[in-house]
């Protein structure tokens, strides 16, 4: 490369951030009408965006004779299929938690935003309201057009369908949203019988109000202004991170393509200028002026670019995952020579297998013991020590179920208070306090540890067993 | 003014200072301009809905609001709602005995979990927050009882009181004497000395030396102390501190000071029963 053709560039990139000065940021005064064209990003969004029919249809789905996954926040229960989780295991739900915050992460680092691009809701939504919207009112220079017309019976019409389909769907998110939290089947009954419970009807509201306006009249202004998770992602991406690039390099200086021009007396640029990626860009932002806020990576503009450089018989990817390493001539570092990939990695792998143990080691039933501190130990009038526990059992079952309970670890322990089975409740915790009382001669030193078991069958005759370790306390 | 403006079409107010400061015109975003007047109009509506202080101009204090909300009725009908939880309970309660409560498990646990309340209030002070005892007060988490522990004796004590009493042995007992009576009880076999019988100390704590409920007399065979020794006072020393000086006699000044006082008349009966079965419960009960 010689020095002039290097100094050429480097003020087409000079001139290239110097319109960025002057670069205007839609704050919602004007409606962003994109245009829609096909390509393979685009099938791929619709496929992301075909992931979220598992919201509307997931609450559906049977497993015996209640709904699949079910979080039954009144009854403090989750179903998950042939799981029940109370409570008292929702410590894997911050791990569940944990493992998307870093696929978040991971994911941002590796490829930039594509949550926002096509798994998100905001980008979901507005992309389904926009093509009924299209759908219906035609292409983006028709819309315009119809919004400046005069008011009339086409214009209210087509309007008016547009406005009641959008509503249909977000209503129908309401309904998706909810029936993840009640019984799906219920919620139809009670909704025909207008009997829905004010929870419900305000949830149902809230989500119609809100999908509505994010999607149908907000939609990228949630993403340049409202949304946190968008300014957080801005810094997980780095110079090595591949995202939908403009190749300056390549691009610069832009020219408009003549008649009959020959790629052979090519003078300028590949970019010919024709504002394709710009006109199909959901949030309006000109991927020419490189990584920007308002950027969701949705990846529309390669698609755009590519079909106008097909046509010119220029070879395409102009616009392409790329990161800014490889863009500058830098080698980019490999995956596996990345920090952040093998500390998200380990943090991914933690979790996932935390909720792998969690869900393996589901106890049906579960004891806990707490030794009452106040007073640590009483002697008793023939010189043995008492120490006192509250034992809680803890029935996940669907059955109550009788539980013995019973300690061991010491030599001639007696225990008083579960002489006879605890009757514990399903889904409950039962409380117990039991006492346990050790000769004076088997005291060795101030604290000994003792190990507390809960035993039960269910109506079927099989065992189930937990063990929770304590301490015993004497004087020293 | 427009005609004299010399920087048009930038939509600025017209007011210019120091020939190009001027003041630009650009209204704020439609959607900050929504959520203005919705906040504006979210405070009318609350200032209707709710109290608000100041009231409105010419009138004084506060507006009640048209649903007439206060933070007492609130509070009070959360009140209502726990009563209305206890009240199943307490119904059965007031027909039942206390042995009858603690025959049963359900209303054991209710008794426990809401007797503590009145415990902390009445009973800590001397007792202890969970009944260990304190300088000079019983142990009511042990097996040992010097009224008796059933849920009938316990009841009994609280309702009436106790007050026990042994005479101070100081003048009556010499020095030898209480030396070797002491060293008896300390060694859990106080009927070993025969000054146990001669000197009438069976009159009230038996023949085997082993107390008797009625009169509240102590175990002394026992490894339990009705006063445990204070700061470096040695077992022996306290035994002997005891019989020279007695209990609640008013003869001696020095005496030990034991009183239970009666919660009969501060107390309700369910109230006594409650405590009861919490003090059978905490781990003596007999």
């Amino acid at each position: 490369m010689s020095d002039n053709k290097q100094l050429q560039r480097d003020t087409a990139v000079e001139a290239l951030y110097a319109e960025a000065v002057h670069w205007h940021i839609n704050t919602g005064d004007e409606t962003i009408h994109a245009k829609r064209v096909g390509g393979k990003w685009r099938r791929f969004k619709w496929l992301t965006n075909a992931l979220w029919l598992i919201l509307f249809l997931g609450p559906y789905l049977r497993w015996g004779d209640r709904q699949a996954v079910l979080f039954d926040i009144p009854n403090r229960q989750f179903h998950l299929f042939g799981v029940t989780i109370l409570p008292q295991d929702f410590w894997m739900l911050s791990l569940l938690l944990l493992f998307f915050a870093i696929l978040l992460a991971v994911v941002t680092a590796i490829a930039g935003r594509v949550w926002c691009g096509f798994f998100c809701f905001q980008t979901v939504w507005t992309d389904v309201f926009t093509w009924i919207e299209e759908k219906l009112e035609g292409p983006p220079a028709q819309r315009r057009k119809l919004e400046k017309a005069p008011l009339s019976f086409e214009k209210i019409s087509k309007k008016g369908i547009k406005h009641l389909l959008w509503l249909m769907i977000a209503f129908l998110t309401g309904v998706g949203f909810i029936t993840w939290f009640v019984d799906a089947r219920q919620f139809w009954i009670d909704l025909a019988s207008f009997s829905l419970g004010t929870t419900a009807l305000i949830t149902l509201a809230l989500f119609i109000a809100g999908t509505y306006v994010l999607a149908g009249y907000l939609r990228e202004q949630t993403c340049f202004w409202l949304c946190p998770y968008a300014r957080i992602q801005g810094v997980m991406v780095d110079n090595s991170s591949a995202v939908p690039t403009y190749d300056f390099h390549r691009g610069e200086p832009r020219g408009r393509v003549k008649k009959g021009q020959k790629s052979d007396d090519q003078t300028t640029g590949d970019c010919v200028d024709c504002n394709q990626c710009v006109a199909v860009c959901p949030t309006g932002v000109d991927i020419r002026h490189g990584q920007q806020e308002g950027c969701i990576m949705c990846a529309l503009c390669i698609d755009a670019c590519d079909i106008v450089m097909t046509k010119l018989d220029r070879p395409t990817g102009l616009i392409r995952y790329e990161s800014l390493d490889t863009l500058s001539g830098k080698e980019n570092r490999p995956l596996l020579k990345r920090p952040r990939i093998w500390i998200y990695g380990a943090v991914l792998m933690l979790s996932l297998v935390g909720i792998a143990y969690g869900l393996s080691t589901l106890e049906a039933i579960e004891i806990k013991v707490i030794h009452d501190r106040q007073p640590l130990f009483v002697i008793q009038s023939d010189g043995s020590i008492q120490n006192k526990y509250t034992v809680k059992i803890l029935n996940k079952m669907t059955e109550d179920m009788d539980v013995t309970v019973s300690a061991t670890g010491i030599d001639g322990l007696q225990m008083a208070g579960a002489e006879k089975p605890i009757g514990s409740r399903h889904g409950k915790v039962t409380p117990r306090t039991v006492f346990v009382r050790v000769p004076r001669e088997n005291i060795k030193g101030g604290s000994m540890s003792l190990l507390f078991r809960a035993e039960g069958r269910d109506s079927s005759g099989q065992p189930f067993m937990s063990e929770r370790q304590s301490v015993f306390m004497g004087p020293d | 003014m427009a005609d004299k403006n010399p920087f048009p079409g930038e939509n600025n107010t017209g007011h210019i200072w120091d020939d190009n400061l001027r003041e630009l015109a650009n209204p704020p975003p439609r959607w900050w301009m929504v959520a203005f007047w919705a906040s504006l109009i979210w405070w009318v509506a609350y200032g209707v809905i709710y109290p608000m202080w100041p009231a409105l101009p010419g009138s004084q204090g506060f507006t009640k609001g048209v649903t007439g909300w206060t933070q007492m009725k609130e509070y009070n009908e959360g009140v209502a709602e726990v009563e209305a939880v206890r009240a199943q309970f307490e119904t059965k309660l007031a027909g039942l005995s206390a042995a009858d409560i603690l025959k049963d498990e359900g209303l054991s646990a209710y008794t426990v979990a809401s007797a503590k309340v009145l415990f902390g209030d009445n009973c800590a002070a001397c007792h202890g927050r969970s009944g260990q005892g304190g300088p000079g007060f019983p142990v009511l988490v042990d097996d040992d009882w010097l009224y008796g522990g059933t849920i009938e004796n316990i009841e009994q004590t609280i309702t009436g009181g106790r007050k026990g009493v042994m005479t101070a042995h100081g003048n009556i007992l010499k020095a030898e004497e209480v030396d070797e009576l002491a060293n008896a009880v300390v060694a859990g076999k106080p009927e070993s000395s025969p000054l146990f019988l001669q000197k009438g100390c069976i009159a009230c704590h038996g023949m085997d030396g082993k107390g008797m409920a009625a009169l509240g007399s102590a175990n002394l065979t026992d490894s339990l102390y009705r006063f445990v020794p204070q700061n470096d006072q040695s077992v022996l020393e306290s035994v002997k501190y005891t019989i020279m000086h007695g209990v609640n006699d008013p003869t001696d000044p020095n005496t030990r000071q034991a009183v239970m006082p009666a919660f009969g008349e501060r107390l309700s009966q369910d109230e006594i029963k409650k405590l009861a079965v919490y003090v059978h419960k905490l781990g003596g009960g007999q």
